[in-house]
């Protein structure tokens, strides 16, 4: 069955998109990001340290891999659009994972910073990923401004708590047809994962979930069957829900 | 001497030096980096011309784990 994951015009061979922060050794996620079968990793801009010297991180990555910065740690649009510049100039890629942070203890997203932001990049001609919160209203206006997909939270980063409002992603799945929808951040167990996809989601984009358990080689397995397991059954269509039994086996015919 | 920020420390280096310059001065890489000079990003190949000031802030990037 052909189910391509076009984003922003670039076909991926899977809709696991996956960080590279957490792991214990450059080891571990080399064999959690082959296992996961992404075609996609994030990275985070940083300092270069001063009084040190430093392997290129970038070197451990798969280069056939996707490499999709972020604009993590930033709390304004401001230090966001910065960011950016600065990643697109060293990696000469247009993508950008837009990330504005309102809050540190819960780092839920500044959607208002986020939306200026975006309209900034945009401008500029970046390809815009921007995580914000599951609304619908702040979807549309990311999509307006021109951002190839929208990428709303399940649970806040690095919770592991699952898809808090399933509710949210239907509506914006129902109400956004045509969107590219990216569940990142929150997912903990690949039933999580599978739920994000049964509900529509486009894809789904993973750190913490992976990196944190106790074997990152397996986990990563684990949710590339779940985000195909769910994407199958979003698109196989999922029985009505009753309140009442319905006997599989035919009553009639039974012996007495 | 002219006294800069870089990366958020202050280091005092020689008047005239390029970011190119200044790049080996700290032995910071070259690969795979960028260069931000008072919030704006300077194009690679604007390096060897580019000479600092005193007061002048710099950031220097690179890329680690991140989700």
């Amino acid at each position: 069955m052909s189910d391509p994951f076009v984003l922003a015009g670039k076909d991926f061979s899977s809709r696991l998109i996956i960080g590279t922060g957490k792991y214990s050794s450059f080891d571990e996620m080399k064999a959690a990001h082959a296992a996961s079968g992404a075609a996609m990793v994030t990275v985070a801009v940083n300092r270069v340290p001063l009084d040190r010297k430093t392997e290129s991180f970038l070197d451990h990555l798969d280069p056939k891999m996707q490499i999709l910065p972020n604009t993590a740690g930033c709390y304004d649009a401001d230090h966001a659009i910065r960011t950016a510049r600065l990643a697109r100039e060293a990696l000469e890629t247009d993508w950008i994972k837009l990330e504005v942070i309102g809050d540190q203890t819960t780092l839920l997203p500044d959607n208002e910073q986020t939306l200026e932001a975006a309209k900034v990049l945009v401008n500029e001609g970046f390809l815009v990923l921007p995580y914000f919160t599951d609304d619908l209203i702040m979807a549309r206006k990311l999509l307006d401004a021109g951002c190839p997909a929208v990428m709303p939270l399940a649970a806040p980063i690095g919770s592991g708590m699952g898809v808090q409002n399933p509710s949210n992603l239907r509506i914006m799945r129902e109400q956004l047809p045509d969107a590219t929808i990216i569940v990142d951040a929150g997912v903990g167990v690949p039933s999580d994962a599978a739920i994000a996809m049964e509900l529509g989601s486009d894809g789904i984009l993973m750190n913490t979930a992976i990196a944190e358990a106790q074997d990152p080689e397996q986990m990563a397995a684990a949710m590339k069957l779940a985000v195909e397991a769910g994407r199958l059954g979003y698109l196989a269509g999922r029985m009505p829900k009753r309140l009442y039994a319905s006997a599989s086996s035919p009553i009639q015919g039974a012996i007495k | 001497m002219i006294s800069v920020v870089l990366n958020g420390e202050p280091r005092r280096i020689e008047d005239e030096v390029t970011l190119d310059r200044m790049l080996d001065l700290f032995s910071l890489p070259r690969q795979r980096v960028a260069i931000e000079l008072n919030r704006s990003v300077v194009r690679r190949e604007d390096w060897p011309a580019t000479s600092l000031g005193d007061g002048d802030v710099i950031e220097v990037i690179h890329f680690v784990g991140g989700g």
